[in-house]
């Protein structure tokens, strides 16, 4: 069942065009990966499905209630009046990169005060659940904590936390793992395991190959505002179609700045791949 | 000719009258300032066009125009309108809107230096942008502003002995009447200073609690 579907999305900052006629689908409960090099992108594609930015032209349509007004004969753009885009934007939950946790308030009032102000939830009833979420994520003891006084990767647990306690339809994750410290990154790949282990649709960019290979349904690479190539990550990452595609993957595993084990990734495709079936099968 | 300590002492219970004058107006001002300040400052960055016009001509002219001729436009000037106001409420609404002037840039920069992933992750959850300026922006704000704006309001404590140019019977006021009796300018000008000082210094107390106890350390 198809839960989001992005056409033909097109937008420019001022006259740098940022996504080139930008189109995918994406199935309920499928977690798609999404690579490419910086300024390729990635993170606008996600901040328009969020509407946090409007595309120029195209369409946004998740549970077959479109973002916006994009279908038009010209499909130039027309975002929605402020209470309905307000309303719409709750249904996909948004991780940042830098996390984002509400500077003023604790760990267990960032994850109450959506329910508790957006959705009218009484107080009590959206504490309790807040903190079952923080429980279920390991963050119990955490709760009267403010941001500051959490490490990165339990501010990121507690910010999906925030996210979840909307109980969106569609989670989005912009490089959650980049800002932080190397020793914290796995934490955070866990609860993202779990929450994908429970059936959630997840759009992911990261440049955490043995994450993307493992949880991944699907990948695309985006280079220059356009998807340059698409498919399963085991396949995709070991024998990439398209130079592009190759060049990047040779320029990250370089780098070394994954927590992958850049020596053998390359060296295991076939195994990797029979990764696949257990992933779709679960999700019927 | 020595210093007269007895005059001081003397003069003490007619200083302290101009005092309590001082401190009542400054106090009105100040709250007739906070609600011009954030109602301005909001409106700056509300994205209101409209709003923002405002605004900024009211910030412009308050800025750029010298506080004694904004009294002096009030008590001498509206009169000619038929609108007569006296020196004690023409000084609370000459401070008040001279500060709140001051305030409205200092709430707006306050704003504007907030994260502006703080206000995106509010409108991800769904919040509205009136919800997101009240539950996560001001409160992050008001901590932010409280060093500025005590400068403001201490400013505007000082500011007030303007209006003994329209014979409030304020503190400088209240020490030229005793000089034009007495002839000591600097016994009565130092006693004038020194509780100036002493109100200057409660305030700064005053913002420095809730600075460090009313809001949390974040």
């Amino acid at each position: 069942m198809v839960i989001l579907r992005v056409e033909h999305l097109w937008k420019a900052f001022g006259s740098t065009p940022v996504l080139n006629d930008i189109s995918l689908s994406l199935n309920k409960g499928e977690i798609l990966i999404v690579v490419g090099p910086s300024g390729s992108g990635k993170t606008t594609l996600l901040r328009c499905i969020q509407c946090l930015e409007f595309p120029d032209r195209g369409a946004i349509v998740l549970d077959d209630v479109p973002f916006g007004i994009g279908d038009g004969p010209d499909h130039r753009w027309r975002p929605d009046p402020p209470r309905v885009l307000d309303a719409k934007r709750r249904r996909v939950g948004f991780v940042f990169q830098r996390f984002n946790l509400f500077a003023n308030l604790t760990a267990l009032d960032n994850v109450t005060i959506g329910p508790r102000r957006v959705l009218g939830v009484p107080a009590g009833e959206a504490r309790e659940r807040a903190s079952a979420i923080l429980h279920r994520l390991g963050l119990g003891e955490h709760a009267r904590k403010l941001p500051s006084q959490l490490s990165g990767g339990q501010q990121q647990r507690v910010a999906i936390a925030r996210a979840l306690s909307m109980d969106p339809k569609l989670m989005l994750f912009d490089e959650p793992t980049s800002a932080l410290d190397p020793e914290l990154v796995d934490e955070v790949l866990q609860t993202m395991r779990e929450l994908a282990r429970s059936g959630m649709t997840m759009i992911v960019v990261t440049h955490e190959l043995d994450f993307a290979r493992e949880v991944g349904d699907r990948v695309i690479f985006m280079d220059g505002g356009r998807i340059v190539e698409e498919g399963h990550p085991g396949g995709v990452f070991a024998q990439p179609r398209e130079e592009r595609t190759r060049a990047f993957l040779r320029r990250l595993l370089r780098s070394g700045g994954v927590a992958s084990a850049p020596s053998e990734d390359a060296a295991r495709p076939a195994a990797e791949a029979g990764h696949a079936t257990p992933i779709a099968e679960r999700r019927d | 000719m020595p210093f007269d300590f007895a005059l001081i002492v003397e003069s003490i219970p007619f200083l302290l009258k101009g005092a309590v004058y001082t401190v009542q107006v400054s106090i009105l001002a100040i709250v007739v300032g906070l609600v011009m300040g954030w109602l301005f400052g909001l409106a700056a960055v509300s994205g209101m066009s409209m709003l923002r016009v405002i605004t900024f001509m009211y910030v412009q002219f308050i800025r750029g125009t010298p506080l004694l001729v904004q009294i002096f436009l009030i008590y001498f000037g509206l009169p000619a309108l038929g609108i007569n106001i006296p020196a004690y409420w023409s000084g609370v609404i000459a401070l008040g809107l001279n500060s709140g002037g001051f305030q409205a840039e200092i709430v707006r920069a306050g704003i504007e230096s907030i994260d502006r992933g703080q206000s995106e992750a509010a409108r991800s959850i769904g919040m509205s942008w009136l919800q997101t300026l009240v539950f996560i922006l001001v409160p992050q704000t008001i901590r932010r502003v409280i060093p500025p704006l005590t400068n403001e309001l201490i400013t505007l404590v000082k500011s007030s002995s303007l209006l003994s140019a329209i014979a409030a019977l304020e503190l400088t006021h209240a020490g030229q009447l005793i000089i034009a009796r007495t002839f000591a300018p600097f016994e009565i000008y130092a006693a004038v200073a020194l509780i100036y000082l002493l109100i200057v210094s409660l305030l700064s107390r005053a913002s420095a609690l809730l600075e460090k106890r009313v809001f949390v350390n974040y």
